[in-house]
């Protein structure tokens, strides 16, 4: 769940009045279901999006996961429309559909032909207020859960070793726990536990409606209070915070599975913006990010990737948008011959160098530039500008954060980075995983991973 | 504004036709095509210079394309990887370099603005015409690429993909993987990626695509100027013909994964088939359909025996495969593919319902504007195009073709064309008998 803005700024190029020129129309319906409107006249389209406010990191032990199962469960018939029956009426109206499930949200989305809108909210509205579950839906969907699960997690050994190192790094935080769920949680979802958590958090003024594309504002609040007006909303208790125990010292662990090649990870407790003291801060570790990993002139590419030939791929990456304290992540994969602890110290190394000098005025400038050019080529996407904003507004920072972000990153200076780099990127507050190759066993699968077809050289 | 749509979107049988994008064309002095479509609203333009270098043209060299293609912009002129990636990075443009079993690009996107353009477009060129193809960068990125190779073989998915297609293909240049063998990648030289490139990388056999906020007269400056120092070089004779297959298989790769991965398929459907639209309409009904398809429906909706569960054609230069696939916990292998097979007679059988055609077609011309609602989307459709030779207005005509699909032309494309005596299946995981972790 890395999200990354890619990042930079040009100064004072004709680009910036382009970019900063679009707009987002804002309305809240009575019931408290905030609708954001954004006009892109460029194709007949639209996207429209149902955030809600709620998502693994909501989950307490025991039902872990069970977010994305109740979104697996959103397509599975309401009292007025039966299992199947959305995603058909959605396909026959030549629209293109699905769902996500994150740490801090859950979220629904189509995109149509943009005169097809209410379809889309007819059914959103229905599915917000009116799913009836069903325990025969609920045993065969928990078998593709189940599925998804392996697919995704247990057959990956990076995954999986992911999967670990996260429930390493917390210690009380649901961050710790996957997304997906643990399999014996999945395993043991009733309809009651659905049915309860539905009744929580699906309602009007727990959600957010996003909708980008060929579309006037005005049409689509009509629309939306036409669909969505009359649903009742609820009570919306606030969870209990979690607040994650200061770390105190560095946590080390091994992962020994079948696989090829080692894999290292590193994660540093740290604010994101929903938490930090100064907002400056937050930023500062975007850039940070992007100094260490942001193309192919950022340093782990530069220095480890080619320089040192430590790694054959290196990465790091910061969450900016988490609802809570996140992880400053860097992983790499060592080179042939190399070692995870030979990767580590040179990963630790340039922390350290973080710490101890400035960062160049032209490292520096590429990020700026590298966001500058995002914000304009992010405007390609319909979809993408709606998860922009459906995550700031369901993670509690806003919509308009978005269009603050150019303007903050163009502020960073590069003492800010070496300040957030000293303050934050501490090897007590360190996690670390190395993934230790086993052999892959019942393994005939040489030869046939290896086509021979035809004259060797 | 765009891709220029004119005209209302469609109900479902209208046959009206309406402009979906204005593709110019015309050739530079050294004989290479280029399409170039206007988009206003956002400054900013993708460029694709594309050859006919895909691995299909490894010849027993598997992984040459692959390699030479990943080699590019590491140093070019007087520039190394470093200066390369600092000179797009510093002005926010992308680029990069990619293969596929038909096709070799480079890829640019970069705000218009122009000395922003132009550093980006002086850094491109050099990469196409003056790559140095250094030993050092040579002998990195073959470790990389080995490193990548090695990791495939701990994926059930990657080991079936590629046990797929040498069961499709035999002996032809589409059977091997695209990023080549260990002892292949092994083998080679610096000085084979340099004839490689020598031979695939000329003026001849390369296309341009540009889609962006370009004016025309800038359009063909571009062009010129990205190709101009490559030499006039040779188109490579087409590849040749997918040798028939004569029976079915069955192939089974023991690997200690907790689900199965089951593809089935043969070779189907090429670029300019007569048969394509009623195979793809055919197929979106079948197992294209996203979440509504009826091997969706048999696999996951009514069994939960997996998460994904679909059907594709993925047409080539010659015919690319048709592809079943889905993932399922080894105990249940044999009934999943029970029901792929049930599912898949079933259909080429009897055909679709004149009902679930009408709600295809729906779906496709209803959704026709989404596919290209932005110039990513947009480039890669016109690069098709162009690569294979298609009609200017292939995307004109794309709902007509759809609409012209019957019930009938589906049953006797998919009748002549997927032939349950020829189809060739692998799975990959633990036999029956075992359970998962």
């Amino acid at each position: 769940m890395k999200k990354r803005f890619l990042g930079g700024l040009l100064l004072c190029l004709p680009v910036l009045s382009v970019s900063a020129e679009s707009k987002v129309a804002e309305h809240i319906l009575g019931n408290g279901l905030k609708v954001l409107v954004k006009e892109d006249h460029r194709s007949p389209v639209v996207v429209s999006q149902v955030w809600y406010k709620v998502g693994s990191s909501y989950e307490p032990g025991g039902i872990t996961g069970l977010s994305h199962m109740l979104e697996h469960m959103m397509f599975k018939g309401t009292d007025k429309h039966p299992a199947g029956e959305f995603s058909r009426i959605i396909a026959e109206n030549g629209g293109d559909e699905n769902a996500f499930t994150g740490s801090d949200y859950t979220a629904y989305f189509q995109t149509m032909a943009a005169s097809k809108l209410p379809v889309s909210f007819e059914l959103e509205a229905d599915r917000m207020r009116g799913l009836h579950l069903i325990a025969d839906e609920l045993k065969k969907e928990r078998e593709v859960v189940t599925e998804e699960r392996r697919m995704r997690t247990d057959d990956n050994p990076q995954a999986k070793l992911n999967e670990h190192f996260m429930a390493l790094a917390y210690s009380n935080s649901p961050y710790k726990n996957p997304i997906i769920g643990w399999p014996a949680d999945i395993a043991n979802y009733s309809v009651e536990d659905l049915q309860a958590w539905y009744q929580r958090w699906y309602a009007p003024n727990n959600a957010t409606l996003v909708v980008v594309g060929d579309v006037q504002p005005k049409a689509v609040f009509e629309l939306a209070e036409k669909y969505f007006g009359q649903l009742k909303p609820s009570e919306i208790k606030p969870i209990k915070p979690q607040t994650e125990v200061e770390q105190l010292g560095v946590r080390k662990m091994t992962i020994k599975l079948p696989a090829k090649l080692p894999y290292l990870v590193l994660g540093y407790k740290v604010p994101s913006l929903t938490n930090v003291e100064q907002e400056w801060e937050a930023y500062a570790l975007e850039v940070l990010a992007g100094v260490l990993d942001g193309g192919g002139s950022a340093r782990l590419s530069s220095r480890l990737v080619r320089g040192k030939q430590l790694a054959v791929s290196a990465g790091a990456g910061y969450n900016l948008t988490s609802r809570l304290p996140t992880l400053f992540e860097l992983e790499a994969t060592p080179a042939e011959g190399k070692t995870v602890w030979e990767l580590e110290s040179a990963l630790k190394n340039e922390i350290s160098e973080l710490q101890t000098d400035l960062i160049s005025p032209e490292e520096l400038q590429r990020i700026k530039a590298q966001v500058l050019a995002s914000a304009v080529y992010e405007r390609d996407s319909n979809f993408y500008q709606a998860m922009q904003l459906g995550t700031l507004e369901t993670v509690g920072l806003g919509w308009k954060k978005v269009d603050e972000y150019v303007d903050k990153v163009n502020k960073v200076t590069a003492q800010q980075v070496r300040d957030v780099a000293r303050k934050y990127l501490l090897d007590d507050h360190l996690s670390v995983a190395y993934l230790e190759p086993q052999p892959i066993k019942d393994g005939k699968t040489a030869p046939a991973a290896l086509p021979t077809n035809g004259p060797q050289r | 504004m765009r891709i220029r749509i004119i005209g209302l979107m469609l109900l479902a049988f209208s046959q009206t036709v309406w402009s979906a994008a204005k593709i110019e064309n015309w050739q530079t002095p050294q004989g290479s095509r280029v399409y170039y479509v206007h988009t206003e609203g956002l400054p900013m333009v993708d460029i694709q210079v594309a050859f006919d270098a895909g691995s299909a043209r490894d010849d027993y060299q598997f992984g040459l394309a692959s390699l030479t293609s990943s080699l590019l912009d590491t140093g070019a002129g007087q520039w190394n990887a470093d200066d390369i990636a600092q000179r797009f990075e510093s002005v926010g443009a992308s680029f990069g370099t990619g293969i596929s079993r038909d096709m070799a690009w480079v890829s640019l996107r970069t705000l218009t603005d122009k000395p922003l353009f132009d550093k980006a477009l002086d850094t491109a060129q050099a990469i196409l015409a003056k790559p140095s193809f250094n030993q050092a960068d040579f002998d990195r990125e073959k470790n990389r690429t080995l490193a990548g190779l090695k990791q495939e073989e701990e994926s059930p998915g990657e080991l079936a993909g590629i046990a797929f297609f040498n069961t499709l293909y035999g002996d032809h240049p589409y059977a091997h993987p695209t990023d080549g063998t260990i002892v292949t990648v092994s083998g080679f030289s610096v000085d084979d990626l340099r004839n490689f490139y020598r031979k695939y990388y000329v003026a001849s056999n390369a296309i341009v695509v540009i889609v962006g906020d370009l004016s025309k007269q800038q359009a063909e400056q571009t062009a010129e100027k990205l190709l101009k120092d490559l030499p006039v070089g040779q188109k490579p004779a087409p590849i040749p013909d997918v040798p028939a297959l004569q029976k079915s298989s069955q192939q089974h790769i023991e690997f200690p994964s907790a689900q199965t991965h089951v593809l089935v398929g043969l070779p189907g459907s090429f670029r300019k088939d007569p048969d394509y639209f009623s195979l793809y309409v055919g197929n979106h009904i079948l197992g294209g359909g996203g979440l509504v398809s009826k091997l969706f429906d048999e696999v996951r909706e009514k069994r939960g025996l997996a998460y994904g569960a679909s059907s594709s054609f993925a047409p080539l230069a010659k015919p690319g495969p048709f592809i079943v696939s889905l993932q399922t916990r080894n105990d249940q292998t044999t009934q999943a593919l029970q029901v792929v097979h049930q599912t898949l007679n079933d259909y080429i059988n009897n055909g679709p319902t004149e009902a679930e055609l009408t709600a295809a077609k729906q779906n496709i011309t209803g959704g026709f504007a989404m596919r290209f609602d932005t110039n990513k989307e947009l480039v890669s459709y016109v690069a098709m195009i162009g690569f294979y030779d298609m009609p200017l207005d292939y995307l004109d005509k794309f709902q007509q073709n759809v609409e012209q699909v019957t019930v009938a032309s589906i049953k006797d494309a998919f009748k002549r064309r997927v032939k349950p005596e020829l189809l060739q299946t692998v799975t990959v995981g633990q036999a029956a008998g075992k359970s998962g972790k």
